[in-house]
């Protein structure tokens, strides 16, 4: 049982990242300033820009919601959410911390489970889990790395209190929004932006590539050659596909275009097959490769999985990643960094109830008026319940499904996310934000200072998927608090 | 006793296709009972065939045809000394521990009829899995062609005929609902003579804390002994399959599979 009473305490007030009404934090100064002068019609002027300009570039996302076309534009907020020197440093070292130690948990589940054998973390969760592939028992990957792309979903609830919502170490997307969002902050908003002292994001590309190359197998003689494997044009988000893949200068590919022959994976060109050593897939698991996987699938490459096994080609991530993002373990993370790194963590988790647990199970059907239930395999802000702003018929519903499914499901007290000011219909309004830092694991841990700021759009909302009507932000970390002297790009 | 084995599979095409490849699990490892002296498992244009381990702890062989062809012939031949050890599995390379084989699989899940079946077995582990063994066999009647690769223990009781993959399965469904780690095996048997009655065979193995993995041959109603080469192991059928294969071209398959099963000793005498 997790002690609640920490967390629910900090229920009690928001906390918006601003600071106090009338007591500006520094790292806000100016944009409050900017915000001040800066008359209400124009404000709407640059959010009509902002949104013109991202139609120009077709940044879509497909949301699933029946009778509304797929494709839609993610709504922009003009207002960038700023971190602070200091507290971005916090988030970089835990960050990193926590993307060894998952790296490291999933090499050990995959070899001897040490972590299971001295009792840390119950056997039958990871061995009776579908994250857990045997297809991966005793492979080595290059560098011992499996999560090469991780997206750790951050909310912040007080000045110092930020926690990790949730690992995302399968196939994690967002990226591209960070950097179309700095892009467009920087066309829009020359002046502000040049008055901070921002650290860059337009790197990311370039890091991501090097990251990708730091993992080619073992046997990869000269420079890895490096492909992006999408799920096609019909996939959510085949636009940030193909735009990391031409920010990188690597080519996109399906599945279709690549062949394997005698375990060997080669991409077909005009001129002949030639050989492919890393592949960054945007593709789940189980598309793979239909003749290890999902048999009826025709997404991905018959004898990937072979090759990959034999050695011959990286995928990134490792298939069997998932096994470290499943909300069923989740709750083991903390642990995991006190096994496999001997340190404390830095950044904490959100106490959660494990309905398996009888005695959470008991818990949570008591307090479902209070809780945010998941279900443990779900995504995206689908098949969730928040308590405090459910029906009770909703609720009602909701304990049925608990109790005939507990194992399905885990709860989590509801957080007061902290708020950021937002342009909304009725003018600048607080409203409530998360942040999903990207971290690259190769031959080394590297972070772009920044990440995707989701922001929940409707008064209230604790939800921030854009599945769910979320927008998002521009997320400046700054390098000092000081007005920056000169224009930096 | 040695054990010969020849396992040839001749594929046709009625039109040529452009490309094949398939993941073989046909090569046994050494264990207490059994020593491999010698094994080969060559595709088409007999090349030796690249192989990985798996996850399993099996020897994956990989074939791959890519380009034009309208037939294709893999070959396996070796030879084997199998030593009696009343179906106990020690020496075998273990990799996932016995809690994982507690895992449901689409083709071993169970409903209500295996459940019953499975809880109203008696005694001890090794004595309900024994009477387990003989009524999945009891149930379920020998009769090829009337289940396929995809058929549930589910649907095999229900239809009660199948064959040893399907009382494999069955089995296996059946001593998880106990909470007895089971898993499929996949592998040859010599059927007695010279004969090529069943060669390629299937059956069960399910842990019992006091033996560690044990197997059991439902299909046979008996516990593997020296005429049995244990080739692969998985979840089900699925994962422990000899051979899965996709191919691209519109000709039809059809395939002929020899495979002869031999007591060397015998033939020598």
């Amino acid at each position: 049982m997790p002690e609640a009473d920490d967390a629910l305490a900090l229920l009690t007030q928001i906390f918006d990242e601003t600071g106090l009404p009338g007591d500006c934090l520094p790292q806000y100064a100016l944009i409050r300033q900017w915000l001040d002068e800066m008359p209400r019609e124009s404000i709407e002027h640059k959010r009509r820009e902002a949104e013109l300009l991202f139609r120009r570039i077709g940044i879509t996302f497909a949301v699933y919601t029946e009778g509304v076309s797929p494709e839609r534009l993610i709504p922009f907020d003009i207002i960038p959410r700023v971190l602070a020197p200091a507290e971005w440093n916090v988030l970089q070292r835990g960050l990193t911390q926590r993307v060894k130690a998952l790296n490291a948990f999933i090499y050990d589940v995959y070899h001897d489970r040490e972590i299971l054998l001295a009792g840390k973390i119950p056997s039958a969760l990871v061995l009776q889990n579908d994250g857990f592939r045997p297809e991966m028992q005793g492979f080595e990957p290059a560098q011992n790395t499996y999560v090469h792309i991780a997206g750790i979903d951050m909310v912040r609830v007080g000045p110092k209190d930020f926690y990790v919502l949730e690992d995302n170490c399968r196939t994690p997307s967002g990226v591209s929004y960070m950097l179309e969002n700095r892009e467009a902050m920087m066309r829009l908003f020359p002046d502000l932006y040049s008055r901070h002292r921002i650290a860059p994001v337009s790197h990311y590309p370039e890091e991501l590539r090097d990251t990708l190359r730091s993992v080619a197998p073992v046997n990869c003689e000269g420079e890895p050659a490096i492909v992006l494997l999408t799920p096609g044009a019909n996939n959510s988000a085949y636009y940030e596909h193909s735009f990391l893949a031409d920010e990188m200068g690597i080519e996109l590919v399906e599945g279709v275009d690549l062949v394997v022959d005698d375990n060997i994976v080669y991409k077909r060109t005009t001129e002949g097959l030639r050989r492919v050593d890393v592949i960054y897939r945007r593709l789940d698991d189980d598309y793979v490769d239909p003749l290890t996987f999902l048999p009826d699938s025709m997404l991905g490459t018959p004898g990937l999985f072979n090759a990959y096994r034999a050695g011959n080609v990286t995928l990134a991530n490792a298939i069997g990643a998932g096994i470290a993002d499943d909300k069923a373990i989740y709750p083991f993370v903390p642990e995991m960094i006190r096994f496999y790194l001997g340190e404390e963590p830095i950044l904490a988790n959100v106490p959660t109830y494990r309905c398996s647990e009888k005695s959470d199970l008991t818990y949570v059907l008591e307090h479902l008026h209070e809780l945010v239930v998941k279900e443990t395999k779900g995504s995206g802000g689908y098949g969730m319940l928040v308590g405090p702003h459910a029906t009770k018929a909703e609720r009602e519903l909701f304990a049925e499904k608990l109790k005939s499914r507990p194992h399905d499901y885990i709860a989590q007290p509801t957080l007061a996310l902290s708020t950021c000011p937002t342009f909304v219909e009725s003018g600048i309004a607080p409203r409530h934000v998360d942040l999903r830092p990207f971290v690259l694991a190769g031959k080394e841990i590297r972070i772009v200072a920044g990440g995707l700021t989701r922001v929940a759009l409707r008064d209230g909302s604790l939800v921030v998927n854009s599945s769910q009507g979320g927008g998002t932000k521009d997320t400046w970390v700054l390098e000092s608090l000081g007005h920056a002297q000169s224009h930096r790009g | 006793m040695r054990l010969t084995i020849r396992h040839q599979t001749s594929y046709k095409y009625s039109k040529p296709i452009i490309y094949a490849t398939q993941t073989l699990r046909l090569a046994p490892r050494s264990y207490e009972g059994l020593h491999v002296m010698q094994w080969r498992v060559r595709g088409e244009g007999r090349h030796e065939l690249p192989s990985f381990i798996d996850g399993y702890g099996n020897i994956v062989h990989c074939h791959t045809v890519n380009r034009e062809h309208d037939s294709a012939v893999v070959t396996v031949e070796g030879e084997v000394e199998t030593y009696p050890t009343d179906g106990i599995v020690r020496g075998a390379a273990e990799t996932l521990p016995p809690l994982f084989y507690l895992r449901t699989t689409r083709l071993t899940t169970v409903d209500e009829a295996i459940t019953d079946l499975a809880l109203s077995r008696k005694g001890g582990p090794y004595e309900r899995l024994r009477s387990l063994m003989e009524e999945v066999r009891e149930r379920v009647d020998y009769v090829q062609g009337t289940t396929e690769a995809t058929t549930t223990a589910v649907e095999a009781l229900k239809l009660g005929t199948g064959v040893c993959q399907d009382h494999a399965h069955l089995f296996i469904a059946g001593a998880r609902v106990m909470g007895i780690p089971a898993r499929y095996v996949g592998g040859y048997l010599w059927a007695g003579g010279d004969g090529e009655h069943q060669a390629s065979h299937a059956w069960a193995e399910a842990y019992v804390p006091e033996f560690g993995w044990i197997g059991f041959d439902p299909a046979n109603r008996s516990q593997p002994g020296e005429a049995y080469v244990r080739a692969s192991i998985g979840l089900d059928y699925w994962s422990a399959a000899p051979v899965r294969g996709i191919r691209r071209g519109e000709g039809e398959e059809s395939l002929a599979v020899r495979v002869r099963v031999k007591d060397s000793a015998q033939q020598q005498q």
